[in-house]
């Protein structure tokens, strides 16, 4: 929680709200934030139920595609084509985009994009912009930086209202306040909607139809008058220069259309090569995603259409440490992710933890290989996050595009521990495969241990306690497995010896594969 | 242009040094065997269904009972003063009771001020129950359709294709798109469906065979 969360009164400028962000900055490794969040029982609760409610309703839609393994493979394919030529697809896209009456601006890093960004609104005079629910522009803490200049930035997706009127953090890809139930939603409007514009109606309740009512009237006035927005893209084709953005609530409509300037931030590998890509990309995003054969609303825009929406369009193209990604070659394959959050939704660490223990707008197992590459890995935060997954590799199954998660975690934990730092792991790791690789020595080792086992303590003391933090340790049996079968093993014959059990033994063996 | 374009530049292509400088991009192959379509059906009884399972209203009507259908529609939502574009074609309205208000430029009020809008479309995708608008012919401009809370939309049997990759050839990139599949929606609340946020919150569609 934060501190200014008192007397929400009309006395609040909407300006100061916007001033007191959250941040993602300072946050604690997962372990830690891990910890407090599944001792969270509502946030559990949450998370349980609507992870459950998606994943049931990508399950059915994907079944529905008989052709699903092939139009993975191509989607793979085309990010793979796309990021391995990335320089000439930027070159491209950026020649259309002008050609069609765009202006295309470049950012190294985020402080870049915001100044551009920021120099941009202040073209125009006004100091109210309305946003698309953008993922570049929250890895960039854009909002803040706007407030900054005195611009006070008005996210309109639903869900992003909701964690800006709370002064929330983002915890999922899709549904940032996937977190937050209809109870507490209902809350934050009726405190909060007043400091931000239309208060809520008297009287609100927690159906989802009536809150969603409230959204729209709320921003309802917003939007018809606003003559600035930002968005983000979901694809950028290079060939045609053409901007897409995928939604459902009709904000990114209202956002796209009505304003006069429109401001699109897309990081550099959002590019797909051509208009017929999509086809693939309007196949395996929307059934990904929210489970749905399509989503309500996709906008397509080429430049500026004369007379039809904005007349003024600028891409902001972010690099913002996606180059550094582009240079690990294993890592690399991150960069195709189209932010589904299908490997959020089936994953069981996310399930349990939710997104704001990631410490990151991009949360979940796709966050986990991500903002280690993004940001580097030279703080304890970004470090914990390839250890954030019990490799179970679910992540990988449902991946529309087909990231192998498992292998880049696998990737980033050896360059983890090949740093500094990470020496008493190392030396724990040496010391166990000295004793595994000695039958006599592990048998002694297992001696000593159970003749211990009274005494062995819940938490190993020094540096081996980062282990059992987040750990118990196992219960050490009376009898180790090859003692027992030394013991008991020998004097009756294995069951998959049993010459009576045909098939059970000895096919691959003898016969070769059948 | 602004900013670090060289700059960006230079590391992308510092990161793909690994890359053999003799590849051009059509030598990492794209496997293309997926279907154009997914045989799910018939194609207009398919648009139909997936059309309500979003919950929009559907209508199927021969090309002489179009304007009985549109005239029935208006009457039921209870829309007297409906917008439409200017080429809208006249005969869509011959028993509509509502006035009909021809978009010569509203401004965004004024369209606010409509019951609803009428219009056709570019293409439709049975399998994913979408609706393509771009602007052509009987359309309108993007606002036409997104500020009037109603969208009555008239779809010809011959604009409905099966699958989306049918449809992306017959739509120019140059315009700018609306692909429409339902009323608007959110999923925001506990990831459960709700339909009727900002933009319209009843899409009925007419589709004449």
């Amino acid at each position: 929680m934060s501190p200014d969360h008192s007397s929400p009164g009309a006395g609040h400028a909407a300006q100061d709200r916007a001033a007191g962000h959250a941040t993602f900055l300072g946050m604690l490794p997962f372990p830690e934030a891990a910890e407090r969040a599944v001792g969270d029982s509502q946030l559990r609760h949450n998370l349980r139920m609507a992870t459950r409610t998606i994943r049931h309703k990508r399950e059915e839609v994907v079944g529905e595609l008989d052709d699903w393994s092939a139009l993975r493979a191509a989607g793979k394919a085309v990010k793979d084509r796309t990021l391995r030529h990335l320089d000439t697809y930027l070159e491209r896209l950026e020649a259309a985009v002008t050609a069609a009456g765009g202006r295309v601006h470049w950012a190294a890093d985020a402080a870049e994009a915001n100044e551009i960004v920021t120099g941009l609104v202040r073209a125009t005079g006004e100091t109210d912009v309305v946003k698309v629910k953008s993922m570049a522009t929250q890895e960039i803490e854009l909002n803040e930086a706007l407030a900054q200049a005195g611009i006070i930035a008005y996210e309109t997706d639903l869900a992003e209202l909701i964690v800006q009127l709370s002064d929330d953090l983002p915890s999922h890809i899709l549904v940032p306040a996937i977190h937050r139930n209809r109870a507490e939603i209902r809350e934050i409007f009726r405190d909060r909607m007043a400091a931000w514009g239309v208060a809520a109606p008297e009287g609100l309740g927690d159906d989802p139809r009536a809150l969603a009512e409230a959204a729209r009237v709320h921003l309802r006035e917003r939007f018809l008058r606003s003559r600035v927005a930002i968005s983000g893209a979901n694809f950028a084709v290079a060939d045609t220069g053409t901007m897409v953005v995928l939604e459902s609530e009709g904000n990114g409509r209202m956002c796209l259309t009505l304003p006069q300037t429109l401001i699109s931030v897309v990081g550099i590998e959002k590019v797909v090569p051509t208009w017929s890509d999509l086809e693939v990309f309007l196949q395996l995003l929307p059934r990904s995603s929210t489970g749905e054969r399509m989503n309500p609303y996709t906008s397509t825009w080429t430049g500026v259409a004369p007379g039809d929406g904005p007349q003024e369009f600028h891409l902001v193209l972010l690099d913002n440490g996606r180059s550094d990604v582009l240079a690990d070659e294993v890592g690399r394959q991150a960069l195709r992710c189209i932010r589904c959050s299908a490997c959020l939704n089936i994953c069981p660490v996310y399930e349990r933890t939710g997104g704001h223990a990631y410490g990151s707008v991009y949360p979940g197992p796709i966050g986990a290989i991500l903002t280690p590459q993004l940001r580097g890995t030279a703080s304890a935060q970004e470090a914990s996050l390839p250890y954030a997954s019990s490799l179970c590799g679910a992540c990988y199954e449902v991946c529309p595009v087909a990231i192998d998660i498992p292998e880049v975690l696998v990737h980033l934990r050896e360059e983890v521990a090949a740093s500094p730092g990470h020496r008493a792991e190392k030396a724990a790791m040496g010391a166990a495969g000295w004793v595994l690789g000695g039958e006599r020595r592990l048998g002694a080792a297992q001696r000593a241990a159970s003749a211990a086992r009274s005494v062995v303590p819940r938490r190993m003391p020094g540096p081996a306690s980062a282990w059992t933090d987040t750990r118990d340790i196992p219960e050490i049996p009376e009898e180790s497995f090859r003692a027992w079968w030394r013991r008991e093993g020998a004097a009756e014959p294995a069951p998959g010896a049993d010459p009576a059990e045909p098939g059970r033994s000895g096919g691959d063996e003898e016969g070769g594969r059948r | 242009m602004s900013g670090s374009r060289e700059r960006v530049l230079a590391r992308v292509r510092a990161a793909l040094a690994d890359v053999p400088a003799g590849e051009a991009p059509e030598d990492v192959a794209v496997p293309r065997d997926y279907a154009p379509a997914h045989d799910q059906g018939e194609t207009t009884a398919l648009f139909a269904e997936r059309l309500e399972d979003y919950k929009a209203l559907v209508h199927r009507t021969p090309p002489e009972g179009l304007a009985a259908t549109v005239a029935r529609a208006l009457a039921r939502r209870g829309a007297g003063r409906v917008a439409a574009a200017e080429d809208a074609p006249e005969d869509w309205f011959a028993q509509a009771e509502a006035e009909v208000v021809r978009d010569g430029g509203l401004d965004v009020a004024g369209l606010d001020r409509m019951d609803g809008v009428v219009t056709g479309c570019a293409v439709a995708v049975a399998e994913t129950g979408t609706i393509v608008l771009d602007g052509g012919r009987a359309q309108g401009r993007r606002a036409l359709t997104l500020i009037p809370d109603y969208h009555l939309c008239v779809v010809r049997g011959d604009q409905i294709v099966a699958g989306v990759p049918q449809a992306l050839p017959r739509l120019s990139p140059a315009r700018p798109l609306t692909w429409i599949s339902g009323p608007s929606a959110t999923s925001d609340i506990e990831l459960d469906r709700v339909e009727g946020v900002h933009g319209p919150r009843t899409l009925e569609v007419v589709i004449v065979e």
